[in-house]
């Protein structure tokens, strides 16, 4: 998505040689990191990666071993009260109270944040509108699917209106509807000018909501930077085409001029790097005369990215 | 508002949570009524016999229901521990508690919301026994200043034991062993105390156990008020036993706390979902 990269005056949140390690197991290893004001940050990587520490270090929840780490402006460890009052975690398991009704649930966190009465309500109503929740606000939670949990445990962090928002894997275990529902809901919040710190497995959902993104393995970032930046880093979507015999395959890589060829598999990969149009230029150039026996688009994807930054592929990091 | 304000009102707002999760699932607070009024039938009219001959001096003359009522009241008390130990560790084990510690909440405010809540439960889970106990013949003799009394005495021990219960909660590695764990003070001790029979009837080593375990003032002291005995110092040393466990508690829910801050519980997904194309 071709958002504007915003002019980022001011740092939301500021890391410098952050360390944590259980026992042996180092989960994160001198990460340096910076989020500009307004920004949404994407920190990708798959489970394990050391992601879910890195939110429950920076909202006040866990200490880490080393390193400095401030969110605008204010040191995590020595004004840990300040911090909390600026941000908003939702993470990745559901956090309400599944036996008061979605509008006790706002009302709670309404309480704890010393809202007075009138805009506590006020501001649950106006939140439980926003997120289509009106309907099911005297009910407990236990009724709710799992979109709507997700979307009053959005509604329940934005009572307290924070400038800064851990979002961790918000869509995990979503079904599709409610992972664009939640990534419209992601937009709006970017638009109000909340910064975001959203961490994700999926290259398609960090592409699509970050500004700019850091890529863990292991505990370290392994690269850094906007969507396309990173996009240009790594091997590009492509089709690959398969043919009937090598006079065919002899033919294409003649008249196409470009891609790799594989002569056991018979399979030549193209890059299609503009979508539907490399496609239709590549089925123009090919012709009526070249037989094509099969066609797929490949798009990049986790393990593309995880492959060209580290070599390895990105399967199960051991927790 | 000034800290302490912001404190007291952070935990009314908890104590008010709890109190709106017993109204929502009211099967805890059954328990608490119903295990000790099952005591109260069973050694009353199908044991109470035997045990009542056998009393002699120490039932001074009254039925033995006068002399078990003072322990059921005791057995009321002690098993709101289960409920509390549950209700904590289900908290600690979900995720509610990450978003209260990442809010500028008063530390401290969750565990006294259990802890008020559980007061306020228990208590009145022992008016709700009393009145049992009326009905099966129980007789005070007890003025409005020893009623008081008991009502301190039995508030004390709420607290002191909401405290125990809500450590034994935060330590507990899963809600079932939260529950397991507050057993022993649910029947063991009061059982090994003077609340069904007088320490005294019991063999020399259990007496001894008996003597000096913290249960037996709080029932000998309720005891006396409630048939109009002598309550001599047992009250101080109940309220004393009470002030130490409470002071136990909270400085072992403290180191717990302190701990938890640098270990992760969360257990992440083993599986990385794949991505459904939207």
């Amino acid at each position: 998505m071709n958002r504007p990269i915003k002019n980022a005056t001011r740092t939301a949140v500021s890391v410098t040689g952050l360390r944590k390690a259980y026992g042996e197991k180092i989960v994160l290893d001198d990460v340096d990191l910076s989020i500009g004001e307004g920004e949404v940050f994407g920190l990708l990587g798959p489970n394990g990666a050391g992601k879910t520490t890195m939110v429950r270090i920076l909202s006040t929840l866990i200490p880490p071993d080393a390193g400095t780490a401030s969110v605008f402006g204010h040191d995590l460890h020595s004004e840990p009260g300040a911090v909390r009052s600026l941000i908003g975690v939702t993470g990745q398991f559901s956090a309400v109270d599944n036996l008061l009704t979605g509008e006790e649930n706002l009302f709670l966190i309404g309480r704890l944040l010393h809202l007075a009465p009138t805009e506590r309500r006020a501001r649950a109503a106006q939140l439980l509108e926003r997120f289509d929740l009106v309907e099911s606000a005297q009910r407990t939670p236990a009724t709710y699917s799992g979109g709507m949990k997700r979307r009053l445990d959005i509604a329940m962090t934005l009572m307290g209106r924070p400038r800064l928002i851990f979002l961790d894997e918000p869509t995990t275990g979503l079904d599709p509807r409610s992972r664009r529902t939640m990534w419209q809901i992601i937009r709006d919040l970017a638009a109000d000018g909340v910064s975001i710190l959203l961490t994700t497995q999926y290259l398609e959902e960090a592409d699509e909501l970050a500004d700019r993104i850091a890529v863990l393995d292991r505990g370290r970032i392994v690269a850094e930077g906007t969507p396309e930046e990173l996009k240009r880093r790594i091997p590009g979507a492509h089709l690959v085409l398969r043919f009937a015999d090598a006079a065919s395959l002899d033919a294409a890589a003649r008249s196409l001029r470009e891609g790799s060829r594989d002569d056991t598999d018979l399979v030549l990969r193209v890059p299609s790097d503009r979508g539907i149009r490399s496609l239709r230029d590549v089925l123009a150039r090919l012709g009526d005369g070249i037989a094509v026996e099969d066609l797929s688009i490949h798009t990049p994807d986790l393990d593309d990215v995880f492959f060209a930054l580290t070599g390895t592929p990105s399967k199960e990091q051991n927790q | 508002m000034t800290a302490l304000t912001l404190a007291i009102h952070d935990a009314t707002t908890m104590i008010g949570r709890e109190l709106k999760h017993t109204q929502r699932f009211p099967l805890l607070l059954v328990g608490t009524i119903m295990v000790p009024v099952v005591m109260l039938l069973l050694f009353d009219y199908i044991l109470g016999g035997p045990i009542g001959h056998g009393l002699g001096n120490a039932a001074r003359g009254a039925p033995y229901v006068d002399f078990l009522v003072p322990g059921i009241l005791l057995m009321t008390v002690a098993a709101s521990c289960g409920p509390t130990a549950i209700n904590v560790n289900t908290d600690m084990t979900g995720g509610i508690i990450d978003r209260i510690r990442a809010m500028a909440v008063s530390r401290g405010a969750l565990l006294a919301g259990h802890v008020g809540g559980s007061v306020v439960r228990t208590l009145a889970a022992t008016i709700v026994v009393t009145g049992v106990a009326v009905l099966v013949g129980f007789r005070a003799t007890a003025s409005v200043l020893d009623w008081f009394a008991v009502v301190g005495i039995l508030a004390a021990l709420s607290f002191a034991l909401a405290w125990l219960s809500a450590a034994l909660g935060l330590v507990a590695k899963s809600v079932a062993g939260a529950n397991g764990s507050t057993l022993p003070i649910q029947f063991l001790l009061p059982f090994l105390s003077s609340t069904f029979v007088p320490a005294d009837s019991m063999p020399a080593d259990v007496r001894w156990f008996a003597a000096h375990q913290p249960f037996t003032p709080v029932v000998e002291s309720l005891r006396a008020l409630l048939t109009g005995a002598p309550v001599g110092s047992t009250a101080y040393l109940a309220l004393a036993w009470c002030a130490a466990i409470a002071v136990t508690s909270a400085i072992t829910i403290s180191a717990a706390c302190s701990r938890n801050r640098r270990v992760t519980r969360r257990v992440t997904v083993a599986t990385r979902p794949s991505m459904p194309s939207p």
